[in-house]
């Protein structure tokens, strides 16, 4: 049990990890969530779901980790004013968590100093929310089973005012006064063919005063269009979350997936995904690496790596079916084996990025100007870390040591002794050094993996339907950081409210605080050396 | 000065004139290149500018609305400006009419004329990037201006001229003597048009940082023929800078005015040292990151002590 609470009845969820699940009172939700970060514990994810199809209301699920595993805790909130204790003096990071949840489901945090919406821009007006299953909305009118219409020419034509979107969207941004101080702001259309995000800079000369964030450009319904995927299209859709992070939503929803239905995959495909986790970690280092060359103007190691990174790439291309390994995972297994050639390809593509990333390694670290630009920048203190709720690849390079390969690891993770690799300097050269360890290490353990590969007959056993009230929680460490999907059935088949949860809601929040102090011509340099994600955070 | 001498003079001038116009960007195109091959990439050719520039020729060009007549002006401003320095320097031959018309001073002011126009311009447009671009272009240039004068300095003092055919005249024609103040001088001039011409380490002509710009972030928000001159004015004033590298540093073998017989020597002589110039830049900046923009000061310092102290070699050695 990963916590004891007088009146709390928590219960474990069958699964790859460990996962306690139980319903609250409102009265002992910020004791609980108090005593687990005493603990020192940390909040994972927040989110809603509409159950008054049952007649019952509303209900909060928060879910916590501590040392022992995942403790999800469901409050339930009534039908007609849903609102729940706020939780973002305990967690900080909860605060956006909580005005998402209320800008989708209409659920407020009561006495949230933060009141502020923040998904929701000028797509839907105030008051309506996509999440509630009664949402009226062209694409899903009454019958949610069916596959949305195709917009016509009607859902186009139809004015803003009517469609129940505003043509103007106002947003209060925090204003910083004082001589001498003014604003920058940036996109959300940049200069680059990058993803969508708007930053507010409050600056004097160079110099950072504030940085504050808007996000959610490209929400995209992802959580509504889950409500009529089935459960196969919902793994395809999981893995189309955020892009760079394809195989980690796979893996968690089909890990949510298996937990509701009782069934564990074969050894090989475990095998398999865990495979394919590590290259889908490699590649991201290695493109990133590329980045932040770039981002200093240190072009040479920007091709260079990239070159090793569509090295990578065509060879998953060969072997697996997809340069991203999209959709090799499915719920019970996997749908890409190896054989023994396959094997050999890989064993070769290791020993050449294990000399060349060694490499180029050196190149970066004897570089006098690169490293004048990579230490001490976008700092953050493993103090002001372990306060926000810092987590994933920038937790670890700020002495946050929480990998969920090491503390939940799932099989096949826990014959795999993986070796954490941690940082105290909190900057962007930390942060560096934890993506080179991290590269190395995956090589090896990608190495090990293949040693345990042996022949298997069945790459998947079937998931066929989902028992009704079902519920399970699927968590893996992605590259960027933990990824968590939660599955809910109401009915008996397919999954009825599915919560994908990105490291970067944990991490975004951060970067306003490691800019500070910093001169503006840095910030894209730090943003890189985070490398969040829009996307899976957009939803 | 007769009449057929002057016609020949003319001649001159506008053959020069043409020549660097047409290829200023096939300079850029083979520092690109030379970059591409240093950093293990194919490239896109020498020809790419052109490529470019024709694209944007025949794109419509879209202007803020509160744009002023500064801003549609500058485009040709810059150029002619860049255009103009391109005919003052001798590159083909030495003692062209134009040359007669400005020393070193002037040219140094005629770069200055572009700055400021193109400075106000990304004022103009009233964008928080325009300001952001022109301010730190401020702050580089009135560092880079002090060195780059200093290191003309020297070079006028060895040859007792501010005219810049006149110091070509002087080190080139001259008995082949071996000047000290002149490598510091050399130095300085390398960092000086490393920051002039918005090069790495001080910019990163090749961004799409927003906030990391300098000479980018001015021109954000120009398009099409406006932004295709701007760029055709960027490259010439980076043969411009490499030119005057050549004259005052390398003028060997630069052609006598009306010496037709000597014009494809010359011709041929200056192609390769112009080819030598880009990939000596192409490698500089291939190997260094760029800095810290509160490291330019140091840096511009850097050149101006150099250039200094070039002078005061000159000084004490006579050399």
């Amino acid at each position: 049990m990963p916590i004891t609470h007088p009146g709390l009845q928590l219960q474990r969820l069958a699964g790859a990890i460990p996962v306690w699940h139980g319903r609250i009172i409102e009265a002992d939700l910020l004791p609980v969530c108090e005593s687990v970060r005493d603990g020192g514990g940390r909040l994972v994810a927040l989110w809603g779901s509409d159950e008054r199809v049952f007649g019952a209301g509303f209900s909060l699920h928060v879910v916590l980790v501590n040392e022992a595993g995942l403790i999800c805790l469901t409050l339930p909130l009534s039908a007609v004013q849903p609102d729940y204790p706020d939780i973002s003096a305990i967690f900080p990071a909860a605060s956006r968590m909580q005005r998402a949840a209320y800008d989708l489901l209409g659920i407020r945090a009561r006495d949230a100093c933060d009141q502020r919406k923040w998904l929701r821009h000028a797509a839907w007006s105030e008051g309506a929310y996509p999440l509630r299953k009664d949402f009226d909305h062209p694409h899903f009118g009454s019958s949610l089973r069916s596959p949305p219409p195709h917009q016509g020419e009607e859902a186009i034509d139809r004015s803003p005012a009517e469609n129940g979107t505003q043509t103007h969207d106002d947003y209060p941004f925090v204003q910083v006064e004082g001589q001498g101080v003014h604003e920058i702001p940036v996109g959300p259309v940049h200069a680059g063919i990058i993803e969508p995000g708007h930053f507010r800079f409050s600056v004097i000369g160079e110099r950072v005063l504030r940085l504050e964030e808007r996000l959610g450009y490209v929400h995209k319904g992802i959580e509504k269009l889950f409500e009529i995927n089935s459960l196969y299209d919902g793994c395809k859709l999981a893995g189309r979350v955020s892009g760079d992070s394809t195989v980690a939503y796979a893996w968690a929803y089909a890990m949510a997936a298996e937990s509701i239905a009782n069934v564990t995959p074969p050894d090989i495909a475990l095998w398999m995904r865990a495979l394919f986790l590590e290259r889908e970690r490699i590649s991201n280092h290695l493109g990133d690496l590329g980045y932040l060359g770039n981002d200093v103007a240190f072009s040479f190691g920007f091709a260079q790596f990239w070159i090793l990174k569509e090295q990578l790439l065509r060879n998953n291309a060969e072997l697996f079916g997809h340069r991203y390994l999209m959709d090799a995972i499915i719920p019970g297994g996997v749908r890409a084996g190896i054989d023994e050639s396959g094997k050999q390809t890989l064993l070769a593509e290791c020993e050449m990025l294990e000399r060349e990333v060694r490499l180029l390694r050196s190149v970066y670290e004897e570089h006098a100007g690169v490293q004048d630009r990579f230490i001490g920048t976008g700092s953050v203190a493993p103090e002001l870390a372990a306060r926000l709720g810092l987590c994933g690849l920038a937790g670890r390079a700020s002495s946050q040591a929480w990998d969920m390969r090491v503390q939940c690891a799932s099989a096949p993770y826990g014959m795999l002794d993986v070796q954490m690799a941690t940082h105290r300097n909190g900057d962007v050269a930390a942060r560096v050094i934890v993506r080179f360890d991290e590269i190395f290490e995956s090589l090896r353990l990608q190495r090990e993996i293949m040693a345990n590969l042996l022949g298997g007959d069945d790459l998947a056993y079937p998931v066929s339907q989902l028992p009704a009230n079902g519920f399970g929680i699927g968590m893996v460490e992605g590259w960027r950081g933990e990824v968590m999907v939660a599955i809910h059935t109401y009915a008996e088949g397919n999954p009825d409210r599915v919560h994908p949860h990105d490291p970067s809601w944990q991490n975004w929040p951060v970067l306003e605080h490691a800019i500070i102090g910093n001169i503006v011509p840095d910030f894209p340099l730090i943003n890189k050396s985070f490398n969040l994600s829009y996307s899976g955070h957009d939803l | 000065m007769n009449n057929p001498h002057l016609i020949l003079a003319v001649l001159f001038q506008l053959t020069q004139l043409l020549l660097v116009v047409l290829a200023a960007p096939m300079l850029t195109g083979w520092v690109n290149q030379c970059q591409a091959w240093l950093q293990n990439r194919s490239g896109a050719g020498l020809l790419q500018p052109y490529r470019v520039l024709n694209k944007l020729f025949h794109k419509d060009a879209v202007i803020a609305d509160n744009a002023s007549w500064l801003f549609r002006i500058t485009p040709y401003i810059v150029f002619a400006c860049m255009w103009l320095a391109a005919a003052i320097i001798p590159i083909l031959a030495v003692d062209l009419p134009f040359s007669q018309a400005a020393d070193v001073i002037a040219l140094v002011g005629v770069f200055a004329l572009a700055r400021m126009f193109i400075a106000l311009a990304a004022m103009d447009i009233g964008t928080s990037f325009g300001s952001m671009g022109a301010r730190r272009e401020m702050l580089v240039s009135f560092l880079a201006e002090p060195a780059l004068l200093m290191v003309f300095f020297t070079a006028s003092m060895i040859s007792h001229s501010t005219q810049l055919p006149g110091i070509v005249e002087a080190l080139a024609h001259h008995q082949f003597v071996l000047y000290p103040s002149l490598a510091f001088a050399g130095l300085a001039f390398v960092i000086v048009l490393l920051a002039e011409n918005a090069r790495i380490p001080v910019d990163n002509p090749s961004t799409h940082l927003e906030l990391t710009m300098i000479h980018e972030a001015m021109i954000l928000e120009y398009s099409a023929r406006h932004l295709a001159l701007i760029e055709w004015a960027s490259s010439l004033k980076l043969f411009a800078y490499i030119s005057i590298g050549i004259a005052l540093f390398l003028p060997y073998g630069i052609a006598e005015m009306g010496n037709w017989a000597g014009l494809p020597a010359a011709i041929v002589l200056l192609v390769g040292k112009l080819a030598l110039a880009g990939a000596a830049l192409a490698l500089l900046e291939t190997v260094s990151a760029k800095m810290r923009i509160f490291r330019a000061p140091e840096f511009l310092g850097t050149a101006f002590l150099l250039a200094v102290l070039g002078l005061l070699i000159h000084f004490l050695l006579g050399a």
